[in-house]
């Protein structure tokens, strides 16, 4: 039961804080961290292999090291940070103590174990078969085995989540409904239980099939089910950075949801309908249907699409309801001009949210169009897409809220504020850039994971347009902008972590503004008309048509097919 | 705010507000737009995949394909000693992807249907044909049948998108439009 020793009171929040849930949450930040520097080192190598005019890397070590890239980053780096995410918005926003903190050990160390035990199989030469391991193509059976550890562990951190918000209720810690970014990072939670078990359902019999018990396994079942897991481990990802989004307009700005009945649907629609979308990575397989190809793809994931959509407007909505209150009234941008854009959580979250909507969002519908799909299927138009969702999108939102957690986790002071003020920028060209060159090379044919698009080793010869080699220049430019702003936000976060100012139980004063008064008493009615982000939404809304239908055009003019 | 419970506790029964209402709705409505282009795109676009496709061994796959380079043959690509088939216009054509190859090179005439049949006999692969740049996924055990109508002449390169091993880069095929002899 309750310890009052176990907790102390956050000086900034009026947070009850529990220690040992503390704890965790720093461990599994840190280590997240971690693999983020180990998986961005891989991905700069990548992208100087791929620039054609520096390709660093033999073909080998490449395709090595791109398997290593996407395990590190897509996998370990964001799924830790989610453990952390989790903990914090159960246990911390809700005043509770964190469930079975011995429990939530285990899970990080079978975490850490399948982690560091997928790197070893990678780093070994003989499981360079990609993220997507699609079978015949066979790893080491510790790759396989290393991600089911990573995988249960995580699981472990997700039962201790749903226990945690059970103890809360029931030693009521809060009052009426669980916040916003609770119900957030809760949706991210059931959407993690349901790609973990598609994931156990694939690769314990892959793992098996790996040392021999199992003679055969389908290549089209293994990807149908391999996408369960492999798109809906994005879902969590976009629930989880939207719930952050959300928590740093209310920390860095006290800004309050337009409609709490809106943004909530909003998030239950991501758990009814974003797994179907994985439908969308088998939209040119044989032996589907067009029927179950478009069903999936299309209304089932165009709710999931109009989730999205509903935050892309009430997350800018909260924040100019909550600038207006403060008196940023004149014309429709004012709010947003005078924003704190030097403070790297508001800078990092907003840029988060116009690039994965606008690079991410609207590109991973076009990929999702059965049709379009021909145009764009493996070409580097793919990765292009998710550096705009979990890079551009997650990452940064990532980044940009553990700029808050220092101070109120780790209480810390952030060291070289100057450097923190300008990472998100420099992080966020780099990563802008990334996204935009690969869908320009991709859009130009240029295959993903391809060592050489000069062919010189091939027998037969072809040559991509010159254009497709610039982008690839610029794409490795703008990865070396990206690494540094790794680098920089590794060393202030390391080093605050390290040996930042204490901010100590009386001086209370954080490192961010107070939150702001509450900004409406009523819901939606009662906030100020917002022609800002009407105009915003507006823009967006033009770019996505007039994109949409650009790609139909280009689709008439391939040869005929059926 | 969103990090605290909300400040109404019937947070159900709050009204929305119109901006919200309307871009919901919007939002919805293109939706629809767009799962009905997919549809209308079935019905009168000319580019669809075919949901024609059957479970193949291996090993019969590539004696068909064998059948149709030796009835067909008309040279070879280069010095690779990859052979140039010419079926007959409107007929069935076969390709093959394995470790590191897309075998034959064909050639075919403008302005013709061909079904085309694709398989692997080992990993999977990506037919990606430049630069008309047409992508679909080419699975072992499985045959996929498209109707395609080459609309240019020239020279077109199948290059592999999808990873199958340390030679992937050096995998490409082709495909030659010609004129109607």
């Amino acid at each position: 039961m309750t310890n009052d020793n176990e907790f102390r009171i956050c000086p900034a929040t009026g947070l009850k804080i529990h220690l040992p849930g503390e704890l965790l949450i720093k461990v599994n930040a840190v280590t997240a961290v971690i693999f983020l520097a180990v998986g961005g080192l891989f991905g700069l190598l990548v992208a100087l292999t791929r620039w054609q005019a520096v390709h660093l890397l033999p073909a080998d070590l490449f395709y090595l090291v791109l398997t290593g890239h996407g395990a590190n980053v897509l996998l370990f780096w964001i799924i830790f940070f989610e453990m952390a995410v989790l903990y914090f918005a159960s246990a911390i926003l809700l005043n509770s103590r964190l469930a079975t903190p011995w429990l939530g050990w285990v899970g990080y160390v079978l975490m850490i174990v399948g982690a560091v035990m997928a790197n070893v199989a990678v780093l070994q030469g003989d499981s360079s078969v990609m993220f997507t391991s699609y079978v015949p193509m066979k790893a080491a059976p510790h790759f396989y085995l290393g991600l089911i550890l990573f995988a249960v562990g995580a699981l472990i951190g997700c039962c201790i989540f749903f226990a945690t918000l059970v103890i809360a209720k029931d030693e009521k810690t809060y009052e009426g409904s669980i916040p916003l970014v609770t119900f957030g990072a809760l949706t991210a939670a059931i959407i993690a239980v349901f790609t973990i078990a598609s994931g156990a359902i694939i690769l314990i019999p892959t793992f098996l099939w790996s040392v021999g018990y199992i003679r055969h396994i389908d290549p089209l079942m293994y990807k149908v089910v391999w996408w369960a897991m492999g798109h809906s481990s994005q879902q969590i990802n976009v629930s989880a950075h939207v719930a952050v989004w959300y928590a740093i307009a209310a920390i860095v700005l006290g800004a309050k949801p337009l409609s709490e009945k809106v943004s909530r649907t909003a998030f239950l629609f991501y758990i009814l309908f974003l797994q179907l979308a994985s439908a969308h990575h088998l939209l040119v397989e044989p032996g589907i249907s067009s029927e179950w190809k478009i069903v999936n793809t299309s209304y089932f994931m165009y709710l999931a699409v109009l989730g999205s959509m509903i935050h892309g407007m009430t997350v800018p909505g909260a924040i100019e309801a909550a600038q207006r209150k403060k008196g940023f009234t004149n014309g429709a941008f004012e709010w947003l001009r005078k924003a704190p854009w030097g403070n790297p959580a508001f800078s990092g979250m907003f840029m988060s949210l116009v690039m994965f909507g606008f690079l991410g969002g609207i590109t991973g519908v076009i990929l999702g169009t059965e049709q379009l799909n021909i145009l764009m299927h493996n070409t580097l138009y793919v990765p292009g897409h998710f550096h705009g969702t979990v890079v551009a999108g997650t990452t940064l939102a990532f980044m940009a809220i553990t700029y808050l957690l220092v101070p109120l986790i780790f209480r810390r002071e952030i060291m070289f504020p100057t450097l923190a003020k300008w990472q998100p920028y420099l992080f966020g060209i780099g990563v802008g850039g990334l996204s935009l060159f690969m869908m320009g090379a991709g859009t130009l044919g240029v295959a993903r994971r391809h060592w050489d698009i000069s062919f010189a080793d091939a027998p037969l010869s072809f040559d991509y347009p010159a254009g497709a080699y610039l982008m690839l220049g610029l794409n490795g430019l703008s990865a070396i902008l990206a690494s540094l702003g790794g680098v920089v936000f590794i060393v202030v976060i390391v080093c605050s972590i390290l040996w930042g100012k204490p901010i100590g139980a009386t001086q209370a004063k954080p490192a961010t503004p107070p939150p702001a008064a509450v900004v409406a008493s009523y819901g939606s009615a009662g906030t100020l008309k917002l022609p800002g982000t009407i105009i915003l939404v507006t823009v967006f809304f033009v770019s996505f048509v007039l994109y949409y239908y650009v790609n139909w055009k280009y689709l008439a003019a391939v040869w005929p097919l059926k | 705010m969103a990090i605290s419970p909300p400040s109404e506790k019937i947070w159900w029964n709050e009204p929305v507000e119109k901006s919200e209402l309307v871009w919901v709705t919007i939002a919805f409505l293109w939706g629809l737009v767009m799962f009905l282009t997919m549809i209308f795109w079935h019905v009168y676009g000319e580019q669809n995949l075919s949901n024609e496709s059957y479970r193949i061994d291996p090993d019969a796959f590539a004696a068909r394909v064998e059948a149709m380079v030796e009835k067909h043959k008309v040279g070879e690509e280069g010095s690779s000693g990859i052979p140039v088939v010419h079926p007959p216009a409107g007929s069935d054509v076969y390709m093959l992807g394995r470790l590191w190859a897309w075998y034959p090179v064909l050639e075919l005439e403008k302005g013709k249907s061909y079904r085309l049949h694709l398989s692997s006999l080992d990993w999977q692969h990506g037919f990606s044909l430049q630069p008309t740049n047409i992508n679909v996924q080419v699975h072992p055990g499985y045959e996929m049948v498209l109707t395609m109508t080459p609309s240019e002449t020239g020279e077109f390169t199948v290059v592999c998108n999808e990873f199958c091993g340390v030679g992937h880069h050096t995998m490409i095929g082709k495909i030659k439009v010609v004129n109607p002899r």
